[in-house]
Order: structure tokens, then sequence, then C-alpha cells
């Protein structure tokens, strides 16, 4: 087996009109084995930034703690929050700089931009950065999230409508997959005219097998 | 092989585990302790190389009370569950422990807690854990018999089932456990579960 398919992991973020949604599994397992059904790996960089890491979970823990540190840094200094396309550079670099000892997670990254232009993109073990207009998936259930993602997603959805669709997308495709499932957690997040970013989090209850 | 399992309960924690001390097909002695009490209110149940085992968890233990010396208050669980990650974390790519850990403590104000560290520092907060063979069985009879906020007497009485069920199933079950809990009273050795008592040694 291979080591990203160690733990288990599904992860999709979506684009939508002045939103983004992005979502995870919730099964923590040690090969076959399943160890936990709560486990978290979407974790927030600031209010509208937000990155999830699959892949091996030691290596998404301490990447997390690597980047909170390197954010706090910058925000210590540029007294601001990160842009979205800024903090992607530095989970590539970040990953990068261990190009021949590599953390085994792919993460993917989902922010508000300038403009309340919502932003995704995901990138391989080494920092190879994709950038994508619709949806980002990564994970054990990656290849069944890319069909699922490719025929549901529509440009230019609500938020409410973006958020059954990630949900659907995500259920439908962790079913397929053993090493991920136990439940779903959707964030989504809404940046509206002269309201503050509105954050949505939501727990799905899937297949619990 | 061995077997470490826990959960948490209603004001208390508790960790069990074999206490056989095996070297391929010997069985050197069957009281060795594997749950180490970290300080007033924090019991390390660990599991793994044996060389490994004894000298990280000492390793965690001296560190604990150093805390405790230099800052005159007690880490509390979680953070002792992270620092210990820590450590695992960044040996892992150097020199790699291969201990997996069940770290439950009882915090003032937080009440119970028990945190499941693997060997390559997966951390993850949890209410019932178990590692080795015997989690296979052990899983199955928690993810049946355990309920939030289980009284002692239900929680030992799990246990005790639990460690019926490895002698029962387990090809080369280990004889003997240790069970110990931790409580706003403490963390303490609770009961031994002995099927083979070791034999006394007679001083020649």
């Amino acid at each position: 087996m291979s080591i990203f398919e160690y733990n288990g992991s599904a992860l999709v973020a979506m684009v939508g009109k002045n939103c983004f949604a992005i979502a995870s599994d919730r099964r923590l397992g040690v090969q076959l084995q399943t160890v936990a059904t709560d486990f978290q790996r979407v974790f927030k960089i600031h209010d509208r930034l937000y990155i999830g890491l699959s892949g091996l979970a030691t290596d998404a823990q301490t990447m997390y703690q690597k980047l909170v540190f390197r954010h706090k840094l910058y925000q210590l200094r540029e007294e601001r929050d990160m842009k979205p396309q800024t903090f992607a550079s530095l989970v590539s670099a970040l990953l990068y700089e261990k190009r021949f000892g590599p953390f085994f997670c792919q993460p993917v990254i989902a922010g508000l931009g300038d403009n309340d232009e919502p932003f995704i993109c995901t990138m391989d073990c080494l920092g190879a950065k994709e950038l994508a207009k619709d949806f980002v998936v990564s994970g054990t259930a990656s290849e069944s999230l890319y069909g699922a993602c490719e025929s549901m997603y529509k440009p230019d959805m609500e938020p409410e409508e973006l958020f059954e669709t990630i949900s659907q997308a995500l259920l439908s495709s962790v079913d397929r997959d053993c090493l991920s499932g136990w439940g779903g957690y959707v964030l989504l997040v809404y940046a509206a005219l002269l309201t503050p970013t509105e954050v949505q989090e939501k727990i799905l209850k899937g297949r619990m097998d | 092989m061995e077997c470490v399992f826990g959960l948490v309960g209603k004001g208390f924690a508790i960790v069990a585990a074999d206490t056989s001390a095996v070297n391929s097909i010997l069985v050197h002695k069957s009281n060795e302790d594997k749950v180490m009490v970290l300080d007033s209110h924090k019991l390390l149940g660990a599991s793994g190389e044996p060389g490994d085992r004894v000298q990280f968890t000492e390793y965690i233990q001296k560190n604990v009370h150093l805390y405790q010396f230099r800052n005159g208050i007690p880490l509390t669980t979680a953070a002792t569950a992270n620092f210990t990650r820590g450590e695992l974390a960044t040996a892992l790519r150097k020199n790699p422990y291969s201990v997996n850990i069940l770290l439950a403590g009882y915090d003032k104000g937080v009440g119970p807690s028990m945190y499941y560290i693997d060997y390559i520092a997966t951390m993850h907060k949890i209410e019932k854990g178990a590692f080795g063979y015997g989690s296979y069985f052990c899983l199955s009879m928690m993810d049946r018999l355990y309920h939030p906020d289980m009284s002692i007497e239900e929680a030992i009485e799990l246990i005790d089932k639990c460690i019926i069920e490895i002698r029962t199933r387990l090809v080369v079950a280990p004889p003997n456990f240790v069970i110990k809990i931790v409580d706003q009273d403490g963390a303490r050795e609770y009961a031994w579960r002995e099927s083979i008592k070791s034999p006394d040694v007679s001083m020649a």
C-alpha cells in the first residue's frame, strides 16, 4: 500500500459566485483499521483562507503547524493577512524544500482574494501548483471526486446550491472508496456586499462504513 | 503481541496494557509495566520496540517533570500530547521511535481526556482507542459496548470483556494485564488481571 493511502482521505474545494466551499471526509484510519471518525483535515489560516491537507495524517499535522507558524510571522511583519495566491506559493515552496524527502501530503487551498474573488488550488506532494477555476480534489478518493465534480459542477453557483453540490459530490465519491468516508465536513465561505464574510460549517452524515 | 487500550469515562480515564516482555519466542517476564505514570494526573500507555518504548516514555516523563519544576505548574494533557507528538515527529525523519502511545490525563476544569499518538506521530483526541493485534478485538468490543459517561464499574466491566476477548481469540495472547486509572484524585494503578503468576526468584 502506498504511503499516501496509509490514513485515507478525501478533499474537494469548489468555486461559486463570490463564495467558495471546501469539504473533507472525517475518517482517520491505519490501513484497514478505522481509528477515528471525527478527524479534522481542513484548517483555518485566517478568516478568508482555508487549507485542506490530504495524505499522511502526521505530515498533514506537521505541515499545518509549519504553515500557521509562517503565517503568524507574516501577520506580525506585514500587519495583514496573506493573500491566497501568496499562501499557495508559500505552501509550494515549503513542500519543494523537501524535494528529496517530501512531506506525504497533498494540499487543497481555498480562499477569497482581492475583490472577494474566490481562489482555489491544489498541488502534489512536491509543490507543483495546479490552479483551477472550478474545482480541485485530492486524497484517496480523488478519481471518484473528479468524476462527481465534473458532472455536478456548474459555474457561478449561489452559496446554497454550491453547498448542496459539494456535499453530494463528496458523499457519492467517498462511498466508492473504502479508505475515506465516515461522514463529511463542509465549510462554505461567502462574501456579500456590505456584510462581513459569512462562514458556514456543516457536518454531513453519509454512509458510516 | 503487545496490546494497549483505553477509554474515557465519567470523570476518569482508564489505560490497560498487557505485561509481557517478549523477545522472539521467549517470554522474559510477565509483569512488565507498560503504563507509565507521567505525573500526578497523567498516564502514558506505550507499546512497541522495547528499547524505544522505555527510552522514549522516560524521556517524556522527565521533560514533563522538568516543565513542572521550571514553571511551578504541571503541563495540561493536551500540551503533553502535543509535546509528545512533536518529539516523535522530529525524530521521524532522522531516528524514528517505534512506539505507539495512548496518553490519558485529568485536568481541572477540562476533565478526563485521552490522546492516540501513532508511532509516526499521528495525534488525535479520542474517547476509546487500542493498539496492537488486540485492537482488532478491543475496538469492536468498545464500539458495541462503550457509551459516553460510563461509570467506573461499567468501564472496568468493559475492559475485562476486552481482556477476555483477547485471551480467547488472539493466538499468542498475553496472559497478564495491568489496568491503571486517572481521575481527579490522581493517576494510580487500579488492578492487575493475571492468569500466570511470575515465579518468585529464589535467592541461591
